[in-house]
């Protein structure tokens, strides 16, 4: 069950009585310290230094909606947006559609499962590292692997880590090289769609590709939208791979300057932490905006059987 | 005939999906294993002469040797690891098992912040750890895993917790157990997969992480394995690729090896939460 669901059923389940209430308290102890100190606070807190300019130096000083006034014209802010928009919109279904279709692929009793799941499922535990990211930066270099095989075929290459127009392109291809996480939980959504839907509809005599879209697809729509909010949410925040294939600068000319990577520079580089704490708010409105719209839009293309 | 190929091409068109996805990775290890010169000329993977030099040349390129850096990489995962286990199952327990008040609220809140991402809370984070004077120490890195902070985790174990009959406890309450005896003694020893589970991709999440290290290891005597990788690209760059594949290689084992033998329960940890 997802997340996502356990949300819903939360409205659903009657309490029972008995309260337990002093055990409950030392269980959670933890995680109550951990979410008022370790999260709820500090998220209160850079609301609050967002409304402020403060250098960890001097103590915050407060600048009312100034920060949020700089956003309006702060053309690095503008191109990093633009990029990140591009990431997350182009590397999440290109991604998803991946994962579905080798999920599908996969699925119902193809020899060697075991093995071409591993080999599609690694590089997901890759990809977030530092040395995956090197080696991206080399492959796609001038020199690099990439080019080669294009030199096989024909085809002359450039510097494509190089070029601004082809930059994001690189971190894009990189993202959509970890799609075998959401793959395995298509195949763990596949796994139960009753068998007998697909023999009623091969005794109606529907051809492969129609059991697909009116079986496989509409009862596979929540794990879809599971799959959909999650890596939104994550490909939004993506830093390593564009710190990394950039050396930190998010160059060329800011093609690869992700969100996260400008508030980085700007708090720990530039030590603008009243601004860095402005953008990670304004961060948490956009991820909190597209799942709101996700949300939104599940009610007209997601199918929950039950 | 038809269907066995199908099945053929299947499999074709499968095999040559894994091997480009795995070819940059397996160029990789080969090139390690190549003197520099060669490196960029050799785009096949077959090896002609071994060359070990680059891994001897990549471990000892820093005031420390590279097993240095994998030693602190190894304190902050262990303690991640040993941080996660406690707290977030004390808390799943709370969840799956305790009749309170507010538990509805407090695990909806809790669903809440596995979606929040880690920029909102970094930068007053950093100004609270620096005045504790964590700044370059693995405080940073290890005391929020004792307080329940990856959420995720919590979520993992209550739907693992929810799956262990209530007879059980129901029984040793009987017995005269308290909730912290059925706990350790019952909860705990029956829910190891999920433990298993949270200890590899606490493992693999933490041997990866770049972003918090970047932030609060400054002093290179702190560095972990990413931020030694890092370092040393930004030195060595287009000038010793031998000896950079061969420290990422050596960076990216440790993630291999545990996909290899605890992969069983990454796989089920995904199918049972849905994944991250």
């Amino acid at each position: 069950m997802t997340a996502a669901a356990e949300l819903r059923e939360l409205r659903s389940t009657p309490a029972k009585s008995k309260p337990e209430n002093k055990a409950a308290f030392w269980f959670l102890l933890p995680w109550f310290l951990g979410l008022f100190a370790v999260t709820l606070g500090p998220m209160a807190a850079s609301l609050y230094l967002s409304f402020t300019k403060y250098n960890l130096l001097q103590p915050p000083e407060f600048t009312g909606t100034a920060n949020f006034e700089r956003m309006l014209t702060d053309e690095r802010l503008h191109s990093s947006l633009a990029v990140t928009f591009t990431y997350v919109l182009v590397s999440v279904p290109l991604q998803l559609g991946l994962a579905l279709g080798l999920a599908v692929l996969l699925d119902r009793g193809i020899r060697g499962l075991g093995f071409y799941r591993s080999v599609f499922y690694l590089p997901s535990l890759l990809g977030a590292s530092v040395a995956i990211a090197v080696l991206w930066r080399t492959v796609f270099g001038t020199e690099g692997l990439f080019n080669e095989g294009l030199a096989l075929l024909g085809i002359e290459g450039r510097g494509w880590i190089a070029d601004p127009e082809t930059a994001l392109s690189t971190l894009i291809t990189l993202n959509v090289w970890t799609f075998g996480s959401p793959m395995v939980i298509f195949l763990a959504g596949l796994r139960q769609i009753p068998v007998m839907y697909y023999e009623a509809a091969a005794v109606d005599g529907a051809s492969p590709l129609r059991r697909f879209t009116s079986v496989t697809l509409p009862l596979l729509t929540p794990i879809i939208f599971f799959n959909l909010v999650l890596q939104i949410i994550h490909a939004f925040q993506s830093f390593t791979q564009a710190f990394i294939v950039s050396g930190g600068t998010g160059g060329p000319t800011d093609s690869t300057l992700f969100f996260s990577l400008y508030l980085y520079q700007r708090g720990f580089g530039n030590f603008d932490m009243g601004y860095a704490s402005a953008l990670a708010w304004l961060l948490l409105v956009i991820i909190g905006a597209f799942t709101a719209i996700n949300f939104w839009a599940s009610k007209y293309w997601v199918h929950y059987g039950d | 005939m038809a269907t066995r190929l199908r099945a053929l091409l299947k499999h074709l068109f499968l095999i040559a999906c894994a091997a480009v996805m795995l070819y940059p990775v397996l160029w990789m290890v080969v090139s390690s294993m190549r003197p520099n010169d060669e490196i960029f000329r050799s785009p096949g993977l077959i090896l002609t002469d071994l060359e070990t030099g680059n891994y001897e040349a990549g471990w000892n390129a820093f005031e420390h040797p590279f097993g240095y850096f994998m030693v602190n990489s190894a304190i902050v995962v262990l303690g991640a690891i040993i941080g996660n286990l406690v707290a977030c199952s004390m808390a799943a327990y709370a969840f799956a098992r305790l009749e309170f008040k507010g538990r509805r609220w407090w695990f909806a809140v809790m669903l809440l912040t596995i979606m929040l991402p880690v920029h909102v809370i970094i930068v007053p984070q950093y100004v609270l750890f620096s005045e504790f004077g964590w700044v370059n120490t693995f405080l940073p890195l290890i005391v929020p895993k004792f307080l329940a902070t990856d959420a995720f985790f919590v979520f993992l174990m209550v739907q693992f917790i929810r799956g262990i009959p209530r007879e059980l406890d129901e029984a040793a309450r009987i017995d005269g157990a308290g909730h912290p005896r059925i706990y350790t003694r019952i909860v705990l020893p029956l829910m190891v997969p999920a433990l298993a589970t949270t200890a590899i991709f606490t493992f693999i999440w933490t041997w990866n992480d770049f972003f918090g290290q970047l932030i609060y290891l400054i002093d290179p005597d702190m560095h972990t394995v990413p931020l030694a990788l890092r370092a040393f690209v930004d030195q060595q760059a287009g000038t010793n690729w031998g000896a950079t594949f061969a420290m990422s290689v050596v960076s990216l084992l440790p993630v291999f090896l545990v996909f290899l033998f605890g992969q069983r329960f990454l796989l089920r940890g995904i199918a049972t939460t849905g994944g991250k």
